[in-house]
């Protein structure tokens, strides 16, 4: 009923503004998105979202790690795999989470920053009629000045304490003086919250135009490396980089120095490398473990270390080839694994054709300090009586199907189908530095000597610098936020009654805007101060 | 040396677990109330023998018995902080490094600055000598666990731990994490108090009869971590990444420990958030705080022992 009789009282007079519900819709999603409590909500969920990057291997981190996950849990690896378990950090749920995040935080610093900026030009506001109710209130200090004199005075004491003050003549012929202070403190805390939001872009920007690549160098002039994608062992490069982005130079590690403790414990690494920038001369520099080469457009940066030794093999037609091979660590002592393969030897000269069943493959152990008990665990890490363990497999080494294996283990498939065949009984051939091992065939595998390499993780990222400064303008924010405290004070100043005028009487009263417990203690230190300036 | 440090490491756990004792004889025993002490003897158990004590000779008021046992649980505390400070410089003395390069040692310095706040709490304001057995328990479980659970024989540095801001980034996590962990203490309280306050008169609650009052407690807690949470954020979130960069080349990469210090301080992010919204109340942002607290043991611990990351340090005990 009451919609009809309205109707005609509606119908001459404007239409009221009918509010879209799509509009009103969107206006209260943004409120709530933007009121501290999503905020919190937020704040929680990014907390909560983090935590399976730490349950899982990620790919970011460890690939092989995440790869043992896989062969460990067949079943279970691929079904979380969908809901990216393993690239948390890169998943549509977490960057949901920070967009969302991020927004709500422009939704409202943006508000806030208005807001403080009126602030911060709007004076002071005018005493309120009773002082008497405000949390903290003085009454009847005594001035022996005139309410003028007196409420200029007040102004200047105010203005040495750093408050913003603005002093009021009455129509009754009082004086009062508004004071503020603890501006900063929300100048700080948007500080801080405008340096977050520049931090996540900068961190947006370094992922886009960054790019980073993985090398293990090994010692000497013929093992070189030239920055180009084909030359990294794994590199990734930024959405924004082009493979012809990078930057030119080139690399030789011509000395790596390890030094250890009698534990075996490593006490450092030096790493000297030969540099050409820009086809430029080559100069030498030196870097270590936490101290990268910087170089122009990339940084260079020592993450371990291990043996490459140097074996030459001689076919049965008397040809020899030599191969400097990476042994990777697998443990403190740098026991290390690894395996030479040979694919292009026992070609016959006559026909120049390889054949695919004489190809050599050797897997196993070096140890750099090979140990006096037959086992196969080195005892110290430096080069006291480097030892290698080799079993020698012959035939198809399985390496032109196109399928990028490891290069540290040979093809298990080639020797469960019997195409590479162990040669030489089980136990494996020992052999020192300068030995020769004749194999069965008549073929010899010579041990030659044992090199140095390094691992290096080669990155440029360019927004690096510009998050230093995000983060540290963001810290000075915070303390300031975290610090300050916004008050006001009011001081009214009453001639006093038949006296010419010539003295009057002061009430102070005072009021914390933020919680603030030392303000009894500073407002009793402000209204002494007052006191004991009195001529 | 490294033995020397060993054996305070000892004396340090039994100095803080007679603190504690002595604490727990004090609630047992009150300061005034005979009823109060009627009440509660029975759940002191461990302490009685301690707190027979010859009554003070000095002082015009005559002291309690749980005055005494008080006074006695601050000596120990003292004198626990005293030995605390030998283990760790001992233990540093023996590594010629600062003795933080391992877990084991990273927790003995940070219970050493949790310990410090509490002494500094205590000797500024003497009645809030109350939170002593909750401050006292948490040292003797810390260190407890630090020496059975973490302990390491004393060694080097690995060479990626040799680096100046790997001083500050550890020294400044530590000093913050210690103040974190003491935070805690006075949020249970508060919590505890409030209950009380509200009328529940349950265990727990039934502890918080003496305590300071629950605004009190409420303002500490948000002053440590207040303090904490810059510090925190200048190291795990500049140093360390400042760190990492020089070291492994990358300034952030959801290594384990990075990522459990970065929800620690999502965490305390939106504890600070919490308070400062007055539609929250305090005992909900309080909740908050302790949830970072149990964020903080996570790091300290579990990561430590649960997950495999580059933090060198992280390994626990080899
Ligand atoms: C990326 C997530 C965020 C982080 C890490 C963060 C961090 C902080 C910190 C540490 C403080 C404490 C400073 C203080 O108490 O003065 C603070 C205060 C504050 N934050 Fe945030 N913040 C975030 C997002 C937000 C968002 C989305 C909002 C808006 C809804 C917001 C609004 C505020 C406000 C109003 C304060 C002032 C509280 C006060 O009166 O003291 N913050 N923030």
């Amino acid at each position: 009923m009451t919609v009809v009789e309205d109707r005609p009282a509606t119908a001459d007079a404007p239409p009221p503004r009918r509010v879209n519900p799509l509009w009103a819709l969107l206006r209260n999603s943004w409120r709530q998105l933007t009121s501290m409590r999503t905020a919190l909500i937020l704040l929680f969920l990014l907390a909560v979202a983090a935590v399976p990057g730490s349950i899982f291997p990620q790919r970011s981190v460890n690939r092989e790690n995440v790869a043992e996950y896989f062969a460990a849990h067949p079943k279970l690896a691929p079904a979380i795999d969908r809901a990216f378990a393993f690239d948390v950090y890169s998943s549509p749920w977490f960057a949901a989470i920070y967009l969302l995040l991020f927004t709500s935080l422009i939704g409202c610093v943006l508000p806030r920053l208005r807001d403080h900026i009126r602030a911060l030009r709007t004076v002071p506001p005018e005493a309120p009629k009773r002082m008497g109710r405000l949390p903290q209130h003085a009454d009847g200090l005594e001035s022996a000045q005139p309410a003028g004199e007196t409420a200029v005075r007040v102004a200047a004491t105010l203005r040495r304490k750093w408050f913003r003050v603005r002093v009021r003549e009455q129509e009754d012929g009082s004086w009062t003086v508004s004071g503020e202070k603890g501006y900063l403190k929300e100048t700080g805390n948007l500080l801080f919250h405008v340096a977050l939001l520049s931090v996540l872009v900068g961190v947006g920007f370094g992922h886009w135009y960054g790019w980073h690549g993985n090398r293990l160098l090994v010692t000497g002039a013929d093992q070189g490396f030239c920055n180009s994608l084909t030359q990294f062992d794994d590199v990734s490069l930024g959405p924004q980089v082009d493979a012809s982005d990078l930057p030119n130079f080139c690399l030789k590690l011509t000395k790596f120095d390890a030094t250890y403790q009698s534990t075996g414990q490593p006490k450092s690494y030096d790493a000297t490398v030969a540099v050409s920038q820009n086809g430029g001369a080559s100069e030498s520099r030196s870097f270590t473990v936490n101290d990268p080469l910087r170089l122009d457009d990339a940084n260079i940066h020592l993450l371990g270390q291990g043996y490459a030794p140097e074996l030459k093999y001689t076919d049965r037609y008397g040809v020899s080839q030599t191969k400097v091979v990476p042994f990777l660590p697998v443990d403190g002592m740098l026991t290390s694994e690894g395996v030479a393969q040979f694919p292009d030897v026992n070609i016959d000269p006559k026909t120049n054709k390889r054949d695919d069943k004489l190809q050599m493959g050797f897997e196993g152990v070096f140890l750099p300090t090979g140990p006096t008990d037959g086992t196969a665990r080195s005892e110290f890490p430096e080069l006291n009586n480097p030892v290698l363990y080799l079993t020698a497999y012959q035939g198809d080494l399985g390496l032109d199907v196109g399928i990028p294996g490891s290069v540290y283990s040979l093809d298990r498939g080639q020797i469960d189908t019997g195409a590479l065949k162990k040669i030489g009984g089980d136990r494996p051939y020992a052999l020192k530095q300068g030995e020769k091992v004749t194999l069965e065939d008549g073929t010899t595998l010579e041990f030659v000597g044992v090199r140095q390499f390094a691992t290096l993780s080669i990155r440029y990222d360019p927004t690096q610098f510009m998050l230093l400064i995000g983060a540290v303008l963001g810290l000075i924010g915070l303390m300031l936020s975290l610090s300050g405290h916004r008050r006001r004070v009011w001081f009214r100043v009453v001639p006093t009654a038949g006296d010419d005028a010539r003295s009057s009487v002061i009430e102070a009263g005072g009021l914390p805007r933020t919680d603030y417990p030392g303000f009894g203690d500073e407002f009793t230190s402000l209204t002494r101060s007052l006191k004991e300036g009195t001529p | 040396m490294a033995e020397l440090s060993n054996q305070l490491m000892a004396f340090t756990v039994f100095a803080y677990l007679i603190a504690m004792i002595c604490y727990a004889g004090e609630y047992a025993f009150g300061k005034r109330s005979v009823i109060g002490k009627a009440a509660s003897r029975q759940l002191v158990g461990a302490g009685a023998p301690v707190i027979k004590q010859p009554t003070a000779p000095d002082g015009p008021v005559k002291p309690g018995r749980g005055e005494w046992s008080g006074r006695i649980a601050v000596a120990f505390t003292l004198l626990g902080f005293v030995l605390h400070l030998g283990t760790t410089v001992t233990r540093g003395l023996a590594a010629e490094r600062m003795p933080w390069g391992n877990m084991y040692e990273y927790i003995l310095s940070a219970s050493l600055v949790g310990a410090a706040v509490w002494v500094g709490v205590l000797l500024r304001k003497p009645n809030l000598r109350h939170l002593g057995l909750f401050a006292s328990l948490s040292l003797v479980v810390l260190l407890g666990a630090a020496s059975l659970v973490a302990y390491t024989p004393v060694g080097p540095l690995v060479p990626a731990l040799n680096s100046y801001w790997f001083i500050f980034h550890v020294s400044t996590i530590i000093i913050s994490s210690g103040i974190f962990l003491i935070g805690a203490v006075p949020a249970a309280m508060f919590l505890i108090k409030n209950g009380y306050d509200e009328g529940k008169r349950s265990f727990p609650y039934t502890l918080a009869k003496r305590w300071p009052d629950a605004g009190a407690l409420e303002r500490l807690t948000f002053r440590l971590h207040a303090f904490a949470f810059p510090l925190f954020t200048f190291g795990a979130l500049i140093a360390g990444p400042l760190w990492a960069e020089a070291s492994w080349g990358r300034y952030w990469g959801w290594d384990p420990k990075e990522v459990w210090a970065f929800i620690s301080w999502i965490v305390y992010a939106a504890y600070l958030h919490a308070r400062a919204t007055p539609s929250v109340k305090r005992t909900v942002a309080t909740w908050i705080a302790l949830l970072g607290f149990v964020t903080m043991l996570m790091n300290l611990f579990g990561v430590n022992l649960f997950f495999e990351g580059l933090h060198s340090y992280a390994n626990a005990g080899d």
